[in-house]
């Protein structure tokens, strides 16, 4: 606990680990969602959540160090996550149209 | 009389008895080295059929090519005879270098020398002329015999027999034991590729099978004689061996060297057909029947009397080695008689006769007279191709038809008449009868066994002289059965793809062309080629009489002189023997005698049961078997003694256990337990991590999340803990 305590000697402030504990949270959320849903583009949606916590962390840090450089940070992430959205969702259209079904259990060949 | 060779009574183990001592040294010459073409001419028949084999030639051209090649042989046979005499001096002929290995240091050289070479002396010419003559015969017998075949096995059949010719070849004229043991494995080889001829005949495949398994075990002796003898002696070359072993005073002495002659003798027994291992000879049968008179009468089985003959030098090495070799050859030509009587099966009638035959030439190189066995391999060469050649006649016009009580009168029958009389010559001198060559030839070996003081050659002689008379009675039991008497046949069942051919291609001599199995079946009567071979074959069969009656006589003839003029005669036992006396007569008036008697009274006999009162016979039969205390002789005999069954019982019953033990491990232990375990070690591994693949999605994330918490929870952990030791 003292070396959490400590980290208040950078400076920051009781939003930061506010922010983490958000942060965290959502992650947790994009993971059990992830893990529970047979939906493909939930799953894909749960995974964009998990991206946005760690963005979140980023902007905590940033706070902490009193920098810009982990807002820059986000606004990279978010340009390469509308490219990646796009591409993901393109691949989910394309598994929709060989099995004419959105389960992730319709793909499991290797497995046999 | 031999002028070169010094004689000596020298001999330990029989003081009374001269023996030669002196072999003389070959002479190297470049100048016979056309002699190889005997070699060659075979050899390019060889390659010629092998081609007209794989262009499926659909004529008589392979049988031609072989005839001529063995022509060729024949011709430089004759030249060679005629060029050096009878009592040549051995020449060593160098062809090309085989193999030349030296070793060791400069005190003990080792040495292997085996070059590609010829040793030709009067043996190897006396047996040379033989082969390739009959051989010559045999082949244009055989291109109307094999006619049948034409476009199917022909040139298969033509290629075997040149393989034959050029094994045999090789055999007699190497100078060296590597040589003749290529040589020996050649005729093997041709021996297996012939009586397996019929490949689709599971019984003929069988014998093959047979024949040469069987001729394993004595090529095993002979390869351990080869090796002890070059351990011994430190050479395998003929003309050195018998050099190095005079000047080592006959080198007696030593288990390994009296072991050399056991371990030859096994070889000839081997390829000769002699006790223990003759059963593959009437197996055999089941090839061509020129096969049979080429190779399973006339020449190769003599191989193992070449052997004998030219390493006879090496049997003095033991005292009793010389004997056995009698005894077996003894007991083997009454065994095989015993057997021959009561087959009714021709060509196996013969097939026991020559076995027969072939213990009466080891009888007469175990009592000491290698003329008298060189002799006999003559004579039988000729009496016995002409049987088997007329046997192969009569199967060749009746669809296949062996069994003697289903044919009867040939004689009468039209086209058969050179076959019956030409048969009746070879009878003849199969049975010894008084003055023919088989009575000559045969007389010489029982003299000298009736002669004989030692090792009990008396009663060989006797043995000999009962067997003569079985012979005489078996062999007319076939001709009076087969050619005399009413006429009478039930042809064979060959009505199938292999012999049906012959009446669609010459109907001239089958009046009309029926299917055999129908009722109006017509012999098929041989034409000129059959024929006259038949008719040369007797001529020289009289031939082979006249070394005989010269040496009746007292004078001396070519054969005589050959046999002294070679290897062969060097430790021999060459005193006549005129003094031993039996029933107030010596060895040559006994012989006269009994031989006679034998001969005669088994003719007799034969005649009263096979031709005059024919169902005394099936009497004599039944009165036999329905007496329950002598029923097991007939049974017996007709059963072989249950040889073959003994063997299968003793040698391929615990055999083919040890090879099921065998065949059980390989596949459960080595195979399964060490081979394919240590394979299913990686695969067992994979199965235990395999639940973790299961194809879920969520799965494999929730492993890898599992993970990387673990991950995480470990840094925490360490992150925690080492910030309170700080």
């Amino acid at each position: 606990m003292t070396h959490l305590l400590a980290a208040s000697q950078f400076g920051a402030s009781h939003a930061v680990t506010i922010t983490l504990a958000m942060s965290a949270l959502l992650f947790t959320i994009g993971l059990v969602g992830f893990l529970v849903r047979r939906n493909m583009i939930l799953m894909f949606l749960c995974t964009e959540i998990m991206f946005q916590a760690a963005a979140l962390a980023f902007i905590a840090f940033g706070r902490m160090r009193m920098d810009t450089g982990g807002q820059i940070f986000v606004i990279f992430i978010l340009t390469i996550a509308a490219a990646e959205a796009a591409l993901a969702l393109g691949l989910v259209i394309l598994l929709f149209r060989r099995k004419e079904t959105l389960s992730s259990e319709a793909w499991s060949e290797l497995h046999e | 009389m031999i002028p070169m060779l010094s004689i000596s009574d020298t001999h330990a183990d029989s003081p009374a008895h001269a023996v030669v001592t002196a072999i003389v040294n070959a002479i190297p010459s470049p100048e016979l080295g056309w002699t190889g073409w005997i070699l060659l001419l075979p050899a390019i028949s060889v390659v010629l059929t092998g081609l007209c084999c794989a262009l499926r030639v659909k004529s008589k051209l392979p049988g031609w090519i072989t005839v001529l090649a063995l022509a060729g042989s024949f011709a430089l046979v004759l030249k060679l005879y005629f060029l050096r005499g009878d009592a040549g001096a051995p020449v060593v002929v160098h062809l090309w270098d085989w193999m030349n290995f030296r070793w060791g240091d400069q005190n003990k050289w080792h040495a292997l020398q085996a070059d590609v070479s010829l040793y030709v002396d009067s043996l190897t010419l006396f047996w040379l002329l033989f082969v390739t003559g009959l051989g010559t015969l045999i082949a244009i017998y055989a291109t109307e015999y094999m006619e049948a075949d034409v476009g199917k096995g022909y040139a298969r059949f033509f290629n075997g027999v040149s393989i034959f010719i050029l094994a045999m070849c090789t055999l007699v004229m190497a100078d060296n034991l590597i040589l003749l043991y290529l040589g020996w494995e050649g005729v093997g080889l041709a021996s297996y590729l012939l009586v397996g001829y019929y490949y689709k005949k599971p019984s003929a495949v069988a014998a093959g099978k047979k024949a040469f398994i069987v001729n394993r075990i004595g090529d095993l002796g002979l390869a351990v004689g080869i090796w002890l003898i070059w351990v011994n002696y430190g050479t395998i070359e003929f003309n050195t061996l018998f050099q190095v072993w005079q000047d080592m005073n006959h080198g007696v002495g030593g288990f390994d060297k009296s072991l050399i002659p056991y371990c030859l003798m096994l070889g000839a027994f081997g390829k000769s057909a002699q006790l223990p291992l003759y059963v593959w000879l009437p197996d055999a049968m089941e090839g061509p029947t020129p096969v049979s008179a080429l190779i399973h009468a006339a020449t190769m089985v003599t191989a193992g009397v070449y052997l004998i003959a030219r390493t006879y030098p090496l049997f003095t090495l033991h005292p009793d080695a010389l004997a056995t070799v009698a005894w077996v050859g003894g007991l083997t030509a009454l065994f095989s008689a015993t057997i021959g009587m009561a087959q009714y099966d021709f060509k196996r009638v013969f097939a026991y006769s020559t076995i027969s035959q072939l213990g009466y030439m080891f009888m007469g190189l175990g009592v000491g007279t290698t003329f008298g066995a060189a002799y006999h391999t003559l004579t039988h060469a000729f009496f016995k191709a002409l049987l088997f050649l007329t046997a192969g006649a009569i199967m060749h016009g009746f669809a296949g038809q062996l069994d003697l009580r289903k044919l009867s009168g040939l004689r009468k029958v039209p086209g058969f008449k050179i076959v019956s009389w030409t048969m009746l010559i070879g009878c003849l001198w199969l049975s010894a009868f008084p003055y023919s060559a088989g009575m000559l030839s045969k007389d010489v070996i029982l003299v000298q066994a009736l002669g004989g003081k030692d090792h009990g050659f008396v009663w060989l002689g006797w043995i000999g002289l009962i067997t003569a008379a079985m012979t005489a009675y078996y062999a007319f039991r076939v001709w009076f059965r087969v050619c005399a008497g009413p006429v009478f046949y039930i042809p064979g069942e060959e009505t199938h793809d292999d012999h049906d051919a012959h009446h669609d291609d010459h109907g001239a001599h089958a009046t009309a062309p029926t299917s055999t199995t129908s009722h109006e079946f017509h012999p098929h009567a041989p034409r000129w080629a059959m024929n006259g071979v038949l008719i040369v074959i007797m001529l020289g069969a009289f031939a082979t009489g006249i070394p005989g009656y010269m040496e009746l006589r007292g004078e001396s003839n070519w054969a005589q002189v050959m046999m002294a003029h070679s290897s062969a005669f060097a430790g021999s036992v060459q005193a006549h023997v005129t003094d031993a006396v039996n029933f107030g007569m010596n060895p040559h008036q006994l012989v006269e005698l009994f031989g006679t008697i034998a001969s005669l009274g088994g003719i007799a006999i034969a005649m009263y049961f096979h031709l005059l009162q024919r169902k005394s016979a099936d009497k004599l039969r039944a009165w036999l078997l329905a007496h329950n205390s002598i029923r097991w002789i007939p049974v017996a005999m007709e059963n072989k003694w249950y040889v073959d069954e003994f063997y299968h019982a003793c040698i391929r019953g615990p055999a083919w256990i040890a090879g099921q033990i065998l065949h059980f491990t390989d596949k459960h232990v080595v195979d399964g337990l060490m081979v394919n375990g240590i394979g299913r070690i990686p695969a067992a591994l994979g199965r235990l991590f395999q639940p973790l693949y299961n194809g879920v999605l969520q799965g494999y994330a929730t492993t890898m999340a599992g993970g990387a918490a673990l991950v995480v929870a470990w840094v925490v952990y360490r992150w925690l803990t080492s910030g309170v030791a700080a």
